[in-house]
Parts: structure tokens; C-alpha cells; sequence
């Protein structure tokens, strides 16, 4: 028993299956993004302040570098098995994979600086905010003992900490704070404010996609590519179609990038 | 392109046995797969249809039961349950002491009957099991387009069920919030039930997913030569359009589930707004949230949601009616155009559920309309099927009778529905027993009934017997009654003010506001509306035990009932032209196909059935072409 279309396209359709469940497939991603998009606006829209200027654009930049570089490797990929030079798609798909780490590395980094980010609401009203320097040894909140090192700033009004972006020079020094002058501490995870949830699930649950198509090409380009001897013309569909999904990743984070980092 | 063979049967009865003796032989091609491959991780679409059909029906049961306790514990407040109280405090523990469902233990069963009936039921009975089973036989394919993605769909599917089932023994007992799971209230009720009914609704919405992209994707690269889309069998499209439904209206709850995970797990604030106060404390969260975005993400599913459990009900009353009134059904096309029309218009009527929340009458006006919009295709659907019962020569087996039930058993439930979309009417029906009847006569008369004629109708296909005749009229006719007297009370009830999820049946509430007054006035309840529950109760225990002739029909005819031909019903769509049961593969020879699917009575024909694939007199074979640029 053998099902047919698997390879070649039917003819009134124009078109083999795996095309058509990848399309199919990308249509829910499109409504699951969607969600959390529109969980985006209307969580913007009810919101008393929303934060400004708490991304690094240089990052984010980077990372839209990067995976529009993938996109290009992606796509030199297919052309390579397409035309039948085996060789050049090993050499391509690797650098999708190269970058596709790189990608992860340069988040991993932003979720780690957003991880030792503290805001301190100290006890006489105002805040100090800043990344982790140290913790005194004996550091304890609960029994309000020890001093905590922050390099950043201290100011009186809340509302500055969340615009950055109209905020010329700021000056960020060594803050030193007594736990017992400490009324609450939290970093910025997400937690924090609406706009990290958003942020972390977004970028969160973009990341997983790259992860899972990074795996998927790793496989097609070590263990899977033996289909190549076999089947050149099946591989050749496993590409195309595993990189729908690759270009599918990518768009998103094309959404995300102005979303999140320049609005 | 495979050689078309023409050939009418579609093969000869020695040759499929000379395949099967094959097949049990020393066949190099298909080896013996043994018991695991061949029941437990089979590909073959059959199978998967079956283990999904089994699984829903076991939590169909399950879901049954739980309602049998909450009814027992709404008309019998605080008393302990008889027979199987006991039972419940050993395997639950304080929740339900001494026998008696206690106030949490009510809330649990009212939120997984829900979650359980459609997600764990209807939905992979109506769509997966029949789906699987049928879809690929009536289009004429070997199987479906992705066979692993079909099994890991079922796999998916069995293990949410599988958490949904084990959260009732966790500490805390399962997910409290009721089937819609409303944040802020499912994330501060102190219990892990929640968590587990999050993971395994991503694990359900994953299963549904992989299924559609499968179902749908069959259809339109599988279907044989000939099978062209104004030639599929009415249920192909229903099935179609409610894959598409899955396909675009769950990934939306996904994300809802993510966030609710969110706010569960990592304290988020998605769904909790600033000032949220738990226990008479404010709550440690950041809020800024929105309760109102869960329950848009929510019934945006919601919505298509009911239509992915009566669009394949629809379809396959059309397939029986079609084949038992010997006429082709009236208005093929009416009915395609339909189904299309209310698969678009179902993703923008969702917010008619959420009239109460206070979103605005702008928008509350705009869902009103596209609500009373989406009432005429599915009227005209109901209408179509009535109106092909005219100058049938009806014959009225086991599946037709269920059939025929589903027509006024829908049109109650749809009908009554109308109130509920005028949002003036709502605001007093809204959250009342009137609500849980309308969607109940649409589900449980309407869309159960439906699948049991499914049942029925394919049960010889499947196994080769029939189910027994007179059993199952005793089934239908007890079930008919039954479903009507539980059900028909609670319009009255609802009516008369009773809100749904009170776990003493309102009697607190009621005793509370006639002692005010001194006498029964607007506002408590009279003791005849108290005492419709004790009635819902009886007849409730009278339709389970309605169902034990169905159960023990079931399995004793796969053994022992009457044997039939491969075509018992005289049908004309292309599962009825195959062995049966089917093999691997389905088809001997690919069938090819000349006609529409509702060929019944034609003038001049031999018979009163043309089977799709039965060649015309000296006609060419259709094959599949590139279409001409």
C-alpha cells in the first residue's frame, strides 16, 4: 500500500501532500501568534504606563540581522539540493544552524540581563533600580540584615523608570541599599509588569520555535540527509518544507522586533 | 498515476479472499504486524478510528457518571450519595466525606463533565473516531495522507485525557472553575487541578490540530479519480469544514492556555487585574491584567467549538437519511454552500456568550446580528434534510430512527437558542438552567443521537454483523423519552430564575430570599421548580440505564450479530464497495468514480441504488488532469 502524492504533485492540485500540511500547519501558527498578539494590544490598551525604551534595539537589530541571514541560507539550501550539489547544501544548512544558535545565544544574553535587572522600593518612597552587583553575605530580607549593590540609579518618581527612551544621559552609579530600608524587591522577570509577561511568552514561545526547527534541520543535515543516496527528490521536499516553516519563524520575529523593541 | 481499472463490483468476491489468505499466509508485502503494531500504534486510519471511537465512548460514560452525582447532590443537598458515596470517600478523601459531594467536589464535577463531554467525548467520537473511520473509505483513499501524525494525534489525545482523568486524585482534587475556566477565578483557587487541566488541553488542542492538518489534507490530495468536490458525500464537507474550524479556532485557546499557564506558574498577571483581592487580601501580583482577554481568547474556540460538534452529527444524518428514504437528498448544493457559510461565519459570532461582561452594546450589538446571521445557513441545513424526507419510502431501521430524532431534537435546541443571541432576552436568561438547556438539546438529543445512528449505521462495516434491530429500538426510544424529560424541566427552571453551578441546586438561595418576604415572590424559587430536581434526577438514572442495551448490544454483535453482505444498507457512497472489514489499503482495486454521492431511485436502473463507482454504460474513465491554463 502506498499513498499517493507523497513526492510527486498531484496533478489538479499542483501541489504534494507534506505541502499541504505545512501550509495547513503554518495557518494555526498564524492564529496562535495571533492570540498572544492580540493579548498584546488589548493588554497595552488597558494599561496604566507602559514601559519605553526597556529592549536593547542594538540586540534586537542584531537578531533581525541574523535570522534574515538564516532565511538566505534556508532558501540557498533547497537551491542547492534542487540543482543536485549535495555538497553546498551540507555547507548552507550548517550556517542556518550556526545562526540559528547565534540567534539563541543573543536571547539567552537579553533574558539574563533582564534576569539580574532588580527594581528596590525602599521604604522613604523612592526606587532604586539597576543590574545586580552583589549580595552581602549576610544579605536577608525576611530577617532585614545585609546590604545589596546595584549598578544603576535611584529616583523618586516610578514613572520614570518606565521611559526610558525620553530620558537624555542617564547616569548610572554603585547603589548600595540597606535591606532593612527594603519594602520590595523584584527583578524584571516576568512577573514584574504586563509588558515582561507579554514579553517573555512572546519571545519565549518564538524561541521554542526556533529550537524546534533548528532540530529538525540538524536532523535532515546529519542522520537524515542518508535519504539523499535513496531519495534525492523526497529530501529535496523535507528541505522545502522544513524551511517553510524556518521562513514562517522568521516572520514572526519580524513582527516582534518593532512590536516589542521600538515601540 | 495509477492504471485505472474498470471494474464493477469493484472486485470479485474470490479475489479478496485469495488477498486475505495471502495476508495470513506468506505474504512478503504485508507481514503479520502482531498485536502491538496492529492495535495499540497502528497507522492504519481504521484502527486509529476505532481506539478513538472506544476511549471517547469510555469518557463519555466517565462524564455521565459525574453528572449522575452533582444531579443526585443538587436534589438531595448534603445527604450522602446512595451505593457509591462510600466508594468516592475512599478514593477521594475529605472532599467527599461520609458519601456527601461537598461544595468543592460539585464545582470539580460540574468543570470536568464539561471539559470531559465535549473535549474528551463528542469531539473525538464525532470527529476522529467517524472522521478516521469514514472519510478516507468515502473518498476513496488507502489511508490517510500522514499515517504517523494520525497515530501520534491519538497518542496525544490519550495521554490529555490521561492527566485530565488523574487530576481527580491529586491533592485538591481536579480544576474547579467550571469548563470555561474564567481567570482571575482559576488562578486563585488554591488546588493544582488547574495546572493539570492547562497541560492537558495543550496536549488535547496539539491532538486536534494534528488531526485537522491530516483530515483535511486527505481530502483534498486523496480523493480517487472522479471524486470531484460536487461528488463528495455531504459528510466529507461537514467533516472538511469542522477540521478547518479545529484548524484555525484552537490555537487561539493555546495561547490563552499559555498565558493562563503563565500566570500559574511564573506569576504572571495576563488575566489579573491591578487591585485583585483573594480571600478579603489584596493578592501579591503586579496586575495591569485582563480578565476579559481569557474569556475572548476562550470563546473565540468556544464558538466554532459548538459547531465542530454538530457539523459531523449534521453529516452523517444526511448520509442516513439519504440512504433510508431511497431519494437523493434535497438541495446537495444548499447544503455545501451552508456548511461553508457557517464555518466562516462561526469565528465572528463568539462574543454573544459574553453579553453580561460589560464589553459595550456597540459590540454587543454587532455579535447580536452576525448571531441571528449564522441561525438561516443552519436552518436552511435543517430545512434540506426535513424537506428530503418527502416522498421517501422511509424505511425506519435502528440508525434511521436515531436520525430522525436528531431532526427535532436540533431544531428544539436551535430554536430555543434565539433568546439567548438577543442580548435584551439574555441578560435574564444569561447563566441560568434555560442555558443549560438549549446547549444540552443540542448536544446530547441532537449530536448524541446523531452518533449513535453513526454507530449503528457503520457498525456492519467495521465488524461485518448488524447490531440487533429490536435492542436497539428499546435503546431509542428509552433514550428519546428520557433525554426529553431531563432536559424539557430545565427551560421552566431556567425561566423561573435557577442559575446553573449552584451546588445545592439554589436551595440555599431560594429558602434565603422567601424568608425575607414571607412568601414565595419574584426572586426565590417556587417548591414546584425545587422539586423538577428530584424528577431530572430519576429520569437522569432511567437514560443511564437506558444506554445498558446499547452497551451490551455493542458487544455482543461484534461476536454474535445477524452477518451481513458488504453493502447491508443498499448504499451508493464508496465504503459500502469495499471488503469488509476493509483491509489495509481499503480499496482491491482503486475506485473510480462517475456520479454523485445520492444516486437512490433512478429511473431506468436496476436497482434503486447506483453505487459511485459503478461505471455507466460504455463511459470512459475520469482521471485526474492537469487543468488546463
Amino acid at each position: 500500500m502506498d499513498i499517493p502524492y507523497t513526492v510527486q504533485p498531484r496533478p489538479d492540485t499542483g501541489i504534494y501532500n507534506a505541502k499541504v500540511g505545512i501550509w495547513l500547519f503554518l495557518a494555526s501558527e498564524v492564529m496562535l501568534f495571533g492570540g498572544l498578539f492580540s493579548g498584546y494590544v488589548l493588554l497595552r490598551i488597558g494599561a496604566d504606563r507602559w514601559p519605553h525604551g526597556w529592549l536593547d534595539v542594538r540586540f534586537g537589530t542584531l537578531n533581525t540581522i541574523i535570522l534574515a541571514l538564516s532565511a538566505i541560507t534556508t532558501l540557498l539550501a533547497w537551491a542547492a539540493c534542487k540543482v543536485g550539489q549535495f555538497g553546498k547544501f551540507k555547507f548552507f544548512h550548517a550556517c542556518t544552524l550556526l545562526l540559528a544558535l547565534s540567534f539563541l545565544s543573543v536571547k539567552m544574553y537579553e533574558y539574563h540581563d533582564k534576569w539580574i535587572h532588580y527594581e528596590i522600593t525602599l521604604a522613604e518612597g523612592t526606587f532604586a533600580d539597576g543590574h545586580l552587583v552583589e549580595k552581602s553575605a549576610d544579605f536577608d530580607l525576611a530577617k532585614k540584615t545585609g546590604t545589596v549593590t546595584l549598578h544603576g540609579r535611584i529616583v523618586n518618581d516610578e514613572n520614570l523608570l518606565y521611559d526610558l527612551r525620553s530620558q537624555k544621559d542617564i547616569k548610572l552609579d554603585e547603589v548600595n541599599v540597606k535591606a532593612a530600608d527594603i519594602v520590595k524587591m523584584e527583578n524584571y522577570g516576568p512577573w514584574h509588569n504586563t509588558f515582561l509577561a507579554i514579553y517573555f511568552t512572546l519571545t519565549g514561545l518564538h524561541a521554542l520555535h526556533i529550537l524546534g526547527g533548528s532540530i529538525v534541520i540538524g536532523y535532515l543535515w546529519g542522520p537524515g540527509s542518508k535519504m539523499w543516496k535513496r531519495d534525492p527528490e523526497r529530501f529535496t521536499n523535507r528541505i522545502e518544507v522544513s524551511g517553510l516553516f524556518w521562513h514562517f519563524v522568521d516572520l514572526v520575529w519580524i513582527f516582534l522586533f518593532p512590536v516589542l523593541y521600538l515601540t | 498515476m495509477d492504471a485505472i481499472v474498470h471494474q464493477f463490483p469493484p472486485y470479485r468476491k474470490d479475489e479478496a479472499h485469495h488477498l486475505q489468505e495471502a495476508h495470513g499466509d506468506h505474504d512478503y508485502e504485508h507481514h503479520d504486524p502482531g498485536f502491538w503494531a496492529k492495535f495499540i500504534f497502528s497507522t492504519d486510519h481504521k484502527t486509529i478510528g476505532i481506539q478513538y471511537g472506544f476511549t471517547a465512548l469510555c469518557f463519555m460514560l466517565f462524564g455521565f457518571f459525574l453528572m449522575i452525582m452533582m444531579r443526585w447532590q443538587i436534589a438531595h443537598p448534603g445527604t450522602p450519595v446512595p451505593v457509591i458515596g462510600p466508594l468516592l470517600e475512599k478514593v477521594l478523601g475529605q472532599v467527599a466525606a461520609k458519601g456527601v459531594i461537598s461544595p468543592e467536589l460539585y464545582n470539580s464535577f460540574g468543570a470536568m463533565h464539561g471539559t470531559i463531554m465535549v473535549f474528551l467525548g463528542i469531539v473525538p467520537l464525532a470527529f476522529a473516531a467517524f472522521g478516521n473511520y469514514v472519510v478516507p473509505l468515502m473518498i476513496g483513499a488507502v489511508d490517510m495522507a500522514f499515517p504517523r501524525v494520525n497515530m501520534a494525534s491519538y497518542q496525544a489525545y490519550f495521554l490529555g485525557g490521561l492527566i485530565m482523568f488523574v487530576s481527580f486524585f491529586i491533592p485538591g482534587g481536579a480544576a474547579q472553575a467550571g469548563w470555561t475556566s474564567y481567570s482571575p477565578l482559576a488562578t486563585t483557587i488554591p488546588t493544582h487541578g488547574q495546572l493539570f487541566w492547562i497541560i492537558g488541553m495543550v496536549l488535547l488542542i496539539s491532538s486536534s490540530l494534528l488531526g485537522a492538518v491530516n483530515f483535511i489534507a486527505t481530502i483534498i490530495q486523496l480523493r480517487a479519480p472522479g471524486m470531484t468536490w460536487m461528488r463528495l458525500p455531504w459528510f466529507v464537507w461537514a467533516q472538511f469544514v469542522t477540521a478547518f474550524l479545529l484548524l484555525l479556532a484552537f490555537p487561539p485557546l493555546e495561547a490563552a492556555a499559555v498565558m493562563q499557564l503563565m500566570d500559574n506558574v511564573a506569576h504572571t498577571s495576563f488575566f489579573l487585574p491591578t487591585g485583585l483581592a483573594v480571600g478579603g487580601q489584596l493578592a501579591n501580583v503586579s496586575g495591569g491584567g485582563s480578565p476579559l482577554l481569557w474569556q475572548h481568547l476562550f470563546w473565540f474556540l468556544g464558538h466554532p467549538e459548538v459547531y465542530v460538534l454538530i457539523l459531523p452529527a449534521m453529516g452523517i444524518v444526511c448520509e442516513i437519511i439519504a440512504c433510508n428514504t431511497r431519494k437523493p437528498i434535497w438541495g446537495y448544493k444548499s447544503l455545501v454552500y451552508s456548511v461553508l457559510t457557517i464555518g466562516f461565519l462561526s469565528f465572528i459570532v463568539w462574543a454573544h456568550h459574553m453579553y453580561l461582561t460589560g464589553m459595550g452594546t456597540k459590540i454587543s450589538t454587532f455579535f447580536q446580528a452576525t448571531t441571528m446571521i449564522i441561525s438561516i445557513p443552519s436552518v436552511i441545513i435543517l430545512t434540506c434534510l426535513f424537506i428530503s424526507l418527502w416522498g421517501g419510502s422511509i424505511r425506519f431501521n435502528t440508525p434511521m430512527l436515531f436520525a430522525l430524532a436528531f431532526l427535532p431534537m436540533f431544531g428544539i435546541g436551535g430554536l430555543t437558542g434565539l433568546p439567548l443571541g438577543f442580548n435584551v432576552s439574555d441578560v435574564h436568561l444569561h447563566d441560568t438552567y434555560y442555558v443549560i438547556a438549549h446547549f444540552h438539546y443540542v448536544v446530547a438529543p441532537g449530536t448524541i443521537f446523531a452518533l449513535f445512528a453513526g454507530i449503528y449505521y457503520w457498525f456492519p462495516k467495521m465488524t461485518g454483523r448488524k447490531m440487533n434491530e429490536f435492542w436497539g429500538g428499546v435503546h431509542f426510544w428509552c433514550s428519546l423519552i428520557f433525554m426529553n424529560l431531563v432536559f424539557m424541566p430545565m427551560f421552566a427552571q431556567g425561566m423561573a430564575g435557577m442559575l446553573r453551578r449552584m451546588a445545592d441546586g439554589g436551595a440555599n438561595y431560594s429558602a434565603a430570599v422567601n424568608a425575607r418576604s414571607g412568601a414565595e415572590v419574584i426572586g426565590g424559587l417556587s417548591n414546584d421548580m425545587m422539586a423538577l430536581h428530584v424528577w431530572i434526577l430519576w429520569a437522569a438514572i432511567a437514560l443511564g440505564i437506558a444506554q445498558i442495551p446499547f452497551i451490551v448490544n455493542l458487544f455482543w454483535s461484534i461476536a454474535h450479530g445477524e452477518k451481513v453482505g458488504d453493502n447491508p444498507w443498499n448504499a451508493t457512497t464508496l465504503e459500502w464497495q469495499t471488503p469488509t472489514p476493509p483491509p489495509h489499503g481499503n480499496f482491491i482495486h482503486t475506485p473510480t468514480v462517475y456520479r454523485g454521492p445520492y444516486e437512490y431511485s433512478v429511473p431506468g436502473h436496476a436497482t434503486d441504488f447506483t453505487p459511485q463507482n459503478e461505471p455507466p454504460v460504455g463511459a470512459h474513465a475520469p482521471q485526474i488532469s492537469t487543468p488546463a491554463h
